[in-house]
């Protein structure tokens, strides 16, 4: 793990494993997609909504895992002080926003034919809802830290784990309290979801999953290169002094 | 005058595992504090009530209330005005009739969730001023949907 510590070795691998990533998530992500709105079979009840389906499920995993990812590396960074892991969790902030912003949307849109709303305040909404302004947070948080000299602060690594604790009431708000929202239909193991849409929803997973490696690690190259320049116009001011 | 023993066993721990530690215990507290506020939510964070806890503790009949559960299958009927239907809502426990005069969403089926805005009537009758659909979590393409169990197991057969 630590052997990645060393920016120039991250940058080195970084900048051929983000092309990499970016092209065969938009080719997966694509192909899937055309799967989903185009050959995969309309849902006995809903119709054809249910195509809303592969754009909404893959943002949502996004938007928590992305998360999730902020709390693995806001551990990393408080435990072991790995110097790319505050970097990471900055990096994945604007991706998870994003991805949560769209789970929200497609899910509004498609509660309206499904449900017959466009917003309800059951547990899996509100919590999902309280995701996106943990984000609004964190960006914030991690932007006021690395204006404030060498982004020593520990603030935004403290912030993250404590949002951490929303990610499984999001999971399991639909099982312990009664939900508008449907309880999930894939879990470890089994799926209530026929074969001819976990494929396609499977592969669309895959390839926006693929798409956020690809713009975290092009982030992480942009924050590396700012925190350089930063430190060369000190140097420069330094010298002229 | 210091301690020998203890000055070495300070230095014995490692930074980085007494930050574990108290990372460690910070996260229990929190997660124990998260699972004190979902205990005392449990009832205020549920959207709905099925049938069984609406005739355990009867609303009153002026107050709003959502009622949740499964459309019963062969008790949807539409009254002679043409407009107002009637349905059973159940729970697999209890049982509540429902009636609702308005456009249903599209979802709404016998055998389906509905979840349905309204009021519990003295009678026992629950009165909706809107209905929403419930969707459960399977997803079946629509032509299985339409065969039989016995024709969608032969053509799953067929196919593998």
């Amino acid at each position: 793990m630590h052997g990645f510590a060393n920016p120039a070795r991250f940058l080195r691998i970084a900048r051929w494993l983000m092309p990499l990533l970016m092209v065969s998530g938009v080719v997966l992500a694509a192909a899937s997609l055309a799967w989903g709105l185009f050959f995969a079979p309309a849902e006995g009840l809903q119709g054809e909504t249910v195509r809303i389906l592969y754009i909404h499920v893959p943002s949502a995993w996004l938007g928590m895992g992305g998360w999730t990812a902020i709390a693995v590396a806001s551990l990393t960074e408080l435990v072991w002080r790995h110097p790319l892991a505050g970097i990471a969790a900055r990096a994945v902030a604007v991706p998870g926003a994003v991805f949560t912003a769209v789970c929200l949307v497609t899910g509004s849109l498609w509660g309206r034919p499904a449900w017959g709303t466009w917003w309800v305040w059951d547990g899996r909404l509100t919590s999902m809802l309280v995701l996106l302004f943990l984000y609004f947070g964190y960006a914030a948080l991690a932007q006021a830290a690395s204006g404030a000299g060498q982004g020593g602060s520990r603030v935004p690594a403290v912030f993250g784990l404590i949002g951490a604790v929303n990610i499984p009431i999001i999971h399991y708000s639909v099982l312990w309290w009664n939900s508008l929202h449907q309880p999930p239909s894939i879990s470890v193991g089994k799926s209530a979801m026929a074969v001819d849409f976990l494929v396609p929803l499977l592969i669309a997973t895959v390839g926006f999953s693929l798409i956020f490696g690809g713009v975290v690690l092009a982030r992480m190259r942009a924050i590396l290169a700012d925190i350089q320049a930063e430190a060369r116009l000190r140097r420069k001011a330094g010298a002229a002094a | 005058m210091t301690n020998p023993a203890a000055s070495k066993g300070a230095a014995g721990i490692k930074a980085k595992h007494q930050r574990l530690v108290l990372v460690a215990i910070a996260l229990v507290a929190l997660i124990g504090a998260a699972l004190l506020a979902i205990w005392g939510l449990r009832s205020q964070a549920s959207y709905f009530y099925v049938p069984s806890d609406i005739l355990a503790a009867r609303p009153d009949p002026d107050r709003g209330v959502r009622l949740g559960g499964m459309v019963e299958k062969g008790s949807l009927k539409t009254e002679p005005d043409g407009v107002t239907i009637a349905f059973v809502v159940h729970d697999g426990k209890a049982r509540v009739p429902v009636k609702f005069k308005g456009i249903v969403p599209s979802l709404f089926v016998e055998g389906s969730g509905v979840v349905a805005e309204g009021k519990l009537a003295a009678d026992g009758t629950f009165v909706a001023d809107n209905l929403l659909a419930k969707h459960d979590e399977k997803y079946v393409p629509r032509e299985m949907k339409e065969m039989t169990e016995a024709q969608a197991k032969q053509v799953v057969a067929e196919t593998q």
